[in-house]
Formats: C-alpha cells, structure tokens, sequence
C-alpha cells in the first residue's frame, strides 16, 4: 500500500521543493508516495494509474517489470502522473541521497507538464477519469460478459495508435449527421421542360423520371466520398461510422480518450526528460548534495545518462540540448552575425557575455516539442561533439552498422523518427470503397514499409469493427500494394500509385 | 492494492498457457524452441500474444546512434534498440514476443495435454542435499567472498567524506571496516533422486533425421521427468559394435561407421547400474533408442536375457524407442515386444518420423511410472 512520506523525507521535500522554486520552477502541488519495488512495478505496469481498467496486457506487463528487477536489467527509480496534483512515487529501498535525486527530477517534469504547450488541452484530471474508465469497463464486463469485452479491448488496443498524433487537442462531440443534410438538399428531378402542360404525360413519362432520379441517386452515392477529406483519426472514424454496439462505442471511446492523454508525452519525451535531467543535476549539484553523497549521485546520474552505440538517449540528448543551448545564450552564439562568421578562431573564442541561457531554456520549454526543439537547436557542432551518427541494417553482413555521420543526414533521420512518434501515418480515406460500404485506408509512405505480419493481423482486428471488408494501400519493395482481409482472407493486389 | 494486478497477471499467464497449448504439438514435432534453452526456462515465440500494431518493420528502420566508430564499423549484437518512443509512466512500447516458460510449466502443460498420469515414485525415502544461496553483503566473512567493488566504493566514500581523498592523487586504500563480502545461507533441498541412462545406436544406419528425433524425444522426457523428480541425472551411452559411456554434446554428435551389437549398450547400462544408482536409493530410466537393426539373433538373445534378469528388477521403466530408417530391418522391437512387451515395466514405441514423436511422449510416460 502506498505509504506518505515519513518525517525525514518530507523534511527532503520540503528542502528540494524550495530550491526548485528558487530556480523559478513552476509546478502544480506534487504529492510524493512511497512504494515498495514490487507497487511500484504494477504502478508502473498501469501506466502509471494504480486504478485502471482491468486487462492482461498491465500483467504482461508487470511480468516484464519484474523480471528486468530481478534480473538487474532495469529498475525504475521514480514515476510521474501528469495531473493536478501531480503525483509522484517513489521507491522505498531507495537511498536517500536517490531520492533526493528524483524528488529533483520529478520536480523538473511537473514543471515541464504544467508549462509545454503540447499539455495546453491535457486533461488534468486524469487519474479521476481513469478510475471512472475502469469502473465503466467493469460495468460493462458484469453485464456483457468479461471475454467478449475482453476480446473487443484486444482488438482496439490494436488500432490505438491510429489517432491524430499531432492534432493540437482531441476531437469530441462529433456531428455525423451535419455532412450528410447537406448532400440531400438540391435533389428534385424534373424532367425536360414542357411548353404546354398536357404534354408533361408523354415529354416525361412517369418511368422515365423515375430512371432520371434513380440515376441522379446513384451518381451522388458515387461521388459522395466520405470522409471528404483523408481522416487520421481512424478512431474517431469507428467511432462516427462503424456498426458498433453501446457498450463497444463506450470502450472505444475510453480507450481513445487514453491514447489522447498519452500522444502529447510521446512527442515531448527528448525535452522532457531532459528537462528533468538538467533540473536534477543542477539543483543537485549546486544545491541539494553533501560531500558524502557525491560518489553515489555521480554513480547513478551517469546510468541514467550512458548511451549505448545502437540507440539514443532520450535523457543524455536532451539535457545536452539544453546545456548546449544555454551557453549559446549566454555567449551570444546565435543570431546573423554569428552564423556568417566563418572564422573558426572567433567562433571558438566567441562570447558576448549575454548571460541569457537559463531565460532562454524557460523559453525553449514552454514552446517547443521534441521535433520543433531538434529542428531548431540540433547544431553541426552540437551533432559532432555529441557524436551522433546514422545506422542501418545491412543484409549482406547481417548486423547493423554506422551508415554516416553528415549532420544534414542525422538530423533528418532524427526527425524522421519523431515524426508521428514514431509510427507509420495512417489515414481512412475512403469509408465506402468501391460502393460496397468497404473501408480503405492508406498509408503515408516515408521510406519505411510496415511490418507486414503485424499488419494483416491489425487489418484483421479493424474488420472486426467494421464489420465490411478491410483495405490498406502501402507499399513494399517500392511497389504499391494493396492488402485486405475481408472478414476471412487476407488477399494482396497490385496497385498504381 | 497488489491484488489488482495479481489478477490481470495471471489473467496474462492464463493466455500464455492456453497459446502454448494450442500450438504444443506443433513445439514438440519441430523442436522449434530447443536451441533456445536457458538453465531452468524456455523462451517461446510467441505470435500476437503482443498486440498487433501498424508500425515499422525492425530492420527497416534504423535510427540514430551515439558513439565512437568509423562509418561501415559493425555494431555489436545487442545494442541496437529499435526504438519507439517509450515514455517513462506510459506503460506501453516494444514488446518482445518471446514468453519465458518455466521448463516446469512447459511440463505441466504436456502432462495437462498428453494426460500423463503422475509418476508413482517406487522410492520414497529422502535424500537431503544442500545448496548455497548468496543472500547479501555483510560487513565480515572470509577473503575469499569479498566483494571488491563494493569495498572499493566504501574505501572511496570514506576517504572522499573524510577529506583524504585527493583527485590529484587518486589513491583508494582500503581500511579493515571497508571490507564487504558477500553471505550465504545454505539452504536444505530434499530430494527424491532419479537417474535417466539414455542410450543410442550410432552406427552407419542411424542417420542426422533419426538422431534430431532422438534429440528432440529426449529432450520432452528430460522435461517431464525432471519435472517429477527434483534431483535428475542424466547418462549417455553410444553404441554401434561397442559401447562407451560420452557426455550430452557427443551423445548427439557421433557419426560411426561399424556394425551393430546392442548387448554392448545393455551391459554397460548394467554395469552403471550397479555402479551407481543403488535400488535403494535411486529411480532409475533406461531409455534406448535404434533403427531396429542389430547384428545376429544371437546378440539380440542375449539382450533380452540380460534385460530379463538384470535391468527390468532394478529399474522404474525401461524404454526402447525404434526409430524408422530406411537402412533397418526394424527387427529388434518385434523381438522385444515377443519376449518382454508383457512386462509392467517396459515401455515400447515406434517413431516413424517427427510426427510421430508426439505420440510416442505418451507411449514412453503414459505409463506414470
């Protein structure tokens, strides 16, 4: 059970909270819970809320959590829960001068959730909301039946990360009914003109309108596309068009509502942890430490920060960013007069003594997120001192390997990765493909072909909701292909693009 | 609060079993997991137990790196981590697909399958071994068990929060009360013991095909047997006109050439046996494997004599198992089954390929004894 702090450690609290207020970090109340490693783990499995609707993918989870402990592969030292209040965890076998570490760094990614842009529509209430979830979920299960609402959970957790990542906030209250008035209106057949009224029988014989208006029919249901524009939030799509029961429209929109709460985290993780990063270690080593602590405080904030030859650090890249950005700011490293001089001598020595790098990192974490802060602050210096490179697999030897170190070559591909988070894009762009009510949607090509396996059995789990055929538009090898499961096979075409 | 997810947990272990249920014959005839063994767990791949998602395929996506190294050096196994986003609180990224198994579950879920029956365990009597278990660090212990980086941080905290440490001069001298060393307990595992003597015709007509099936059978009856008794050993012997007693890797690896003469094996099973594995003490399982080719009537004649009078008293169960070749005569199991296939204790089975190895699990165990 978690436990409050006790005496000493809130007397911790209350030292660090100071200093990172005299930083001028500006946070929502923090309250700090205590947990041992195992609460922590299934807290951690829940992502990061203890009340949450159930399902075997948080035991899945926990499972792996657990292992890496007991393993020594992984331990986690500290969660956050981005709310009002924050709350924060933290674990009970951990040393003090660790605690005070991560009370640091918790304190640095309240701030950053109560002040980055990307969190302006994020629902502060969550935890709330999320035990309301789990309570509609269980309703649902004592009324349905846990393994049919089970197996629905399965298969829209599949579709989840087919929302509008980078829409400024979630969609809701949608009006399906508005487009469609507006495509029945100007319908009225009339016929040829007639001059004289008793010719109406024979110029327009009652069959022949018939046919007109038949014809007119069918020509509108065929130009009438929906969605009129490309859609990328296919949920949203389900959840307006799919023949979908009460209770399964309720989940899907519970679970979207969750994918919409965590997108806004996966696109500022780089700045946000770094951001934490920077705040422990400067509030650390310019405040909170004693001279005793100093080994174990370097031991664990260099296993934070250590990279590895094959992946990035998203702790070591950001608090370098912003480091890198500060002593731009404070030396004047920026603006015209600085990008023109070609002089690597006055560059090395440059300093304008400007002092203005800490109100410049307030600036950078209030505005940006992960792509628009590499976009901007990745330099050809930064890159090189950092080391950064480009890797790839390579077929013929069978590893992977450094593909380049060209700075325009890493900040693309660094880009390309944080682009939708990470995950193919994904749009509906036909709900009635082909007149036959079919779903067909298309995939942003970038480079990068999906994995096919997962692919089939994530068409499959959408024709589930759909009920009607299933199609995507991808391509492999360079060449279009259009797969689709149709509610019993999975069958591969050919197509232009 | 933790009996939450207690039951998603074992909700997901549920899953795990009933996937590896449903896909246990098709794990037993391909040995598709066998290279993978670890010491007392299995990894299984397992397909959407994760969750299927659009998203990129692994090798197609590389990334960017961090680190030393020219452009073309070869990066080592294991550090590229495909990566998609993982945010710290988010609870949701990579997935491996492999699900860790416990050997011990994977053979309660073949008993489950196959419905063996439970060995009945012809010795009942205890045999208490001891096993060290490191528990901690303590602060006294014998040299031998120091623990020398956590001395050598304590030496460093000391010095660095006594102020005689001199960054200039980094010199750690560890003091008497600096020394850490690891402790143990030893803990008391009581233990039925059973013995597994597995022997294999190598000669000319045993060829890679039969031999992978006697890989693969022997490994499901390591499993199962393993599962029922705590202290397992287990024999090889390979024979073609000789016998020899080998260890595991050149049990099934030796390719030889000569002629046949099973008796070999049987009375240097025998002679372990008697050498060894005490009645009294030990349950012990014979289990032979061939093409059914042997040398003379003669030979095979004294084989089920010795059989007869020496190893069926001593032993739980003794196994033959004849798997098919094109080059045998497939003779010695009819002989087997004239002589000694009425006997509680022995276990026949023909494998005619990997398929068959399914059935033939349940010919060898189905017993229960």
């Amino acid at each position: 059970m978690p436990k409050s702090l006790t005496p000493r450690l809130s007397a911790l609290k209350d030292e660090i909270e100071g200093y990172a207020r005299a930083f001028g970090l500006d946070f929502f109340e923090t309250v700090f819970e205590v947990l041992t490693y195992d609460e922590l783990n299934m807290v951690a499995a829940y992502g990061g809320f203890p009340n949450r609707y159930p399902h075997w993918r948080w035991g899945m989870e926990y499972e792996q959590l657990s292992k890496g402990y007991e393993y020594g592969l992984s331990k986690i030292y500290e969660l956050v829960i981005n709310n009002d209040p924050c709350y924060a965890y933290l674990l009970e076998s951990n040393a003090e001068v660790d605690q005070k570490l991560v009370m640091a760094h918790v304190y640095g990614h309240c701030d950053f959730f109560k002040n980055n842009f990307s969190f302006r529509h994020t629902n502060r209430r969550m935890i709330d909301d999320m035990a309301n979830h789990a309570t509609r979920v269980r309703r649902w299960v004592d009324k349905i039946g846990v393994e049919k609402v089970e197996d629905f959970i399965d298969r829209t957790l599949s579709l989840e990360n087919l929302i509008d990542q980078h829409a400024p906030h979630i969609r809701r209250n949608p009006d399906p009914k508005r487009a469609e008035d507006e495509a029945k209106s100007n319908e009225r057949v009339e016929g040829f003109k007639v001059g004289r009224e008793y010719m109406r029988g024979f110029i327009n014989p009652s069959e022949f309108l018939d046919e007109q208006r038949k014809r007119v029919e069918d020509e509108k249901q065929r130009a009438k596309r929906f969605p009129e524009r490309p859609q990328r939030d296919v949920l949203l799509f389900l959840l307006e068009h799919a023949p979908l029961e009460d209770w399964e429209v309720d989940i899907l929109s519970i679970l979207r509502d969750e994918a919409y709460y965590f997108a806004p985290q996966g696109q500022t993780k780089i700045m946000n942890e770094g951001w934490a990063s920077y705040w422990h270690s400067t509030i650390m080593t310019t405040r909170a430490l004693k001279d005793h602590e100093i080994i174990d405080y370097a031991d664990h904030h260099s296993g934070t920060m250590g990279t590895r030859p094959g992946s990035l650090n998203p702790y070591k890249l950001g608090i370098e960013l912003y480091r890198d950005i500060e002593e731009r700011w404070n030396k004047g490293r920026f603006g015209k007069e600085w990008d023109e001089c070609d002089d690597l001598r006055a560059r090395r020595s440059w300093d304008k003594k400007l002092g203005a790098g800490r109100e410049k990192l307030f600036e950078v974490r209030k505005h940006y997120n992960d792509i628009t802060f590499i976009d901007t602050f990745l330099t050809p210096e930064f890159a090189m001192e950092q080391k950064l490179f480009v890797y790839g697999f390579n077929d013929k030897r069978n590893s992977w390997e450094i593909l380049d170190r060209e700075f325009r070559k890493v900040k693309s591909k660094l880009l390309a990765g944080l682009t939708n988070f990470g995950q193919p894009i994904i749009e509906v762009v036909d709900g009635n493909h082909e007149n036959r009510s079919e779903l067909l949607l298309a995939h942003k090509h970038d480079g990068q072909d999906l994995k096919g396996d997962y692919a089939r059995e994530t068409l499959r789990n959408l024709q589930s909701l759909w009920r009607r055929p299933v199609s995507l538009v991808t391509r492999y090898d360079g060449k279009g292909v259009m797969l689709r499961f149709d509610g019993q096979n999975h069958s591969e075409k050919k197509v232009d693009l | 609060m933790s009996l939450k997810i207690h039951q998603d947990h074992s909700r997901f272990k549920q899953i795990v079993r009933g996937k590896i249920k449903a896909n246990l014959r098709k794990y037993v005839q391909k040995g598709e997991m066998l290279g993978k063994k670890g010491k007392d767990f299995i990894s299984i791949p397992l397909p959407f137990i994760d969750i299927p998602h659009f998203k990129y395929g692994h090798k197609e996506q590389g990334g960017v790196g961090q680190g030393d190294g020219e452009v073309g050096q070869q990066l080592g196994p294991g550090s590229v981590q495909p990566g998609e986003g993982k945010q710290a609180g988010q609870g949701e990224g990579e997935h491996s697909l492999e699900v860790d198994v416990t050997l011990d579950e994977l053979a309660q879920i073949l008993g489950e399958e196959l419905q063996l029956p439970r060995i009945e365990r012809r010795q009942s009597e205890k045999i208490v071994t001891q096993k060290i278990k490191y528990t901690g660090v303590n602060t006294t212990g014998p040299e031998s068990l120091r623990h020398f980086k956590r001395t050598y941080k304590q030496a460093l905290k000391r010095q660095i929060a006594s102020g005689t440490y001199d960054p200039g001069k980094p010199l750690i001298v560890p003091t008497r009360e600096d020394r850490r060393y690891r402790s143990y307990k030893l803990q008391d595992l009581p233990d039925t013991n059973a013995v597994i003597i597995y022997m294999m015709d190598v000669s000319g007509s045993m060829g890679d095909e039969q031999k992978e099936i006697v890989r693969i059978e022997s490994f499901w009856l390591d499993t199962w047997l393993r599962h029922q008794y705590k202290g397992l050993e287990s024999r090889y012997v390979i024979h073609d006109a000789v016998a020899r007693e080998v260890d595991r890797e050149t049990f099934f690896h030796t390719r030889e050439s000569g002629g046949t003469m099973i008796s070999s094996a049987y009375k240097l099973c025998r002679e372990i046996i008697q050498a060894d594995y005490p009645k009294s003490a030990w349950n012990v399982y014979p289990f032979h494997f061939s093409d059914g080719d042997n040398w003379s009537a003669d030979d095979t004649r004294q084989c089920i004599d010795m059989l007869r009078d020496d190893i069926l008293p001593h032993v739980n169960q003794f196994a033959y198992g004849q798997v098919e070749s094109p080059y045998g005569s497939g003779q010695f199991i009819k002989d087997l089954r004239e002589s000694v296939g009425d006997h509680e204790n022995v276990a026949l089975s023909e494998i005619s390929d990997k398929d068959a190895i399914y059935p033939s699990i349940k010919d060898f165990l189905g017993k229960g004894r």
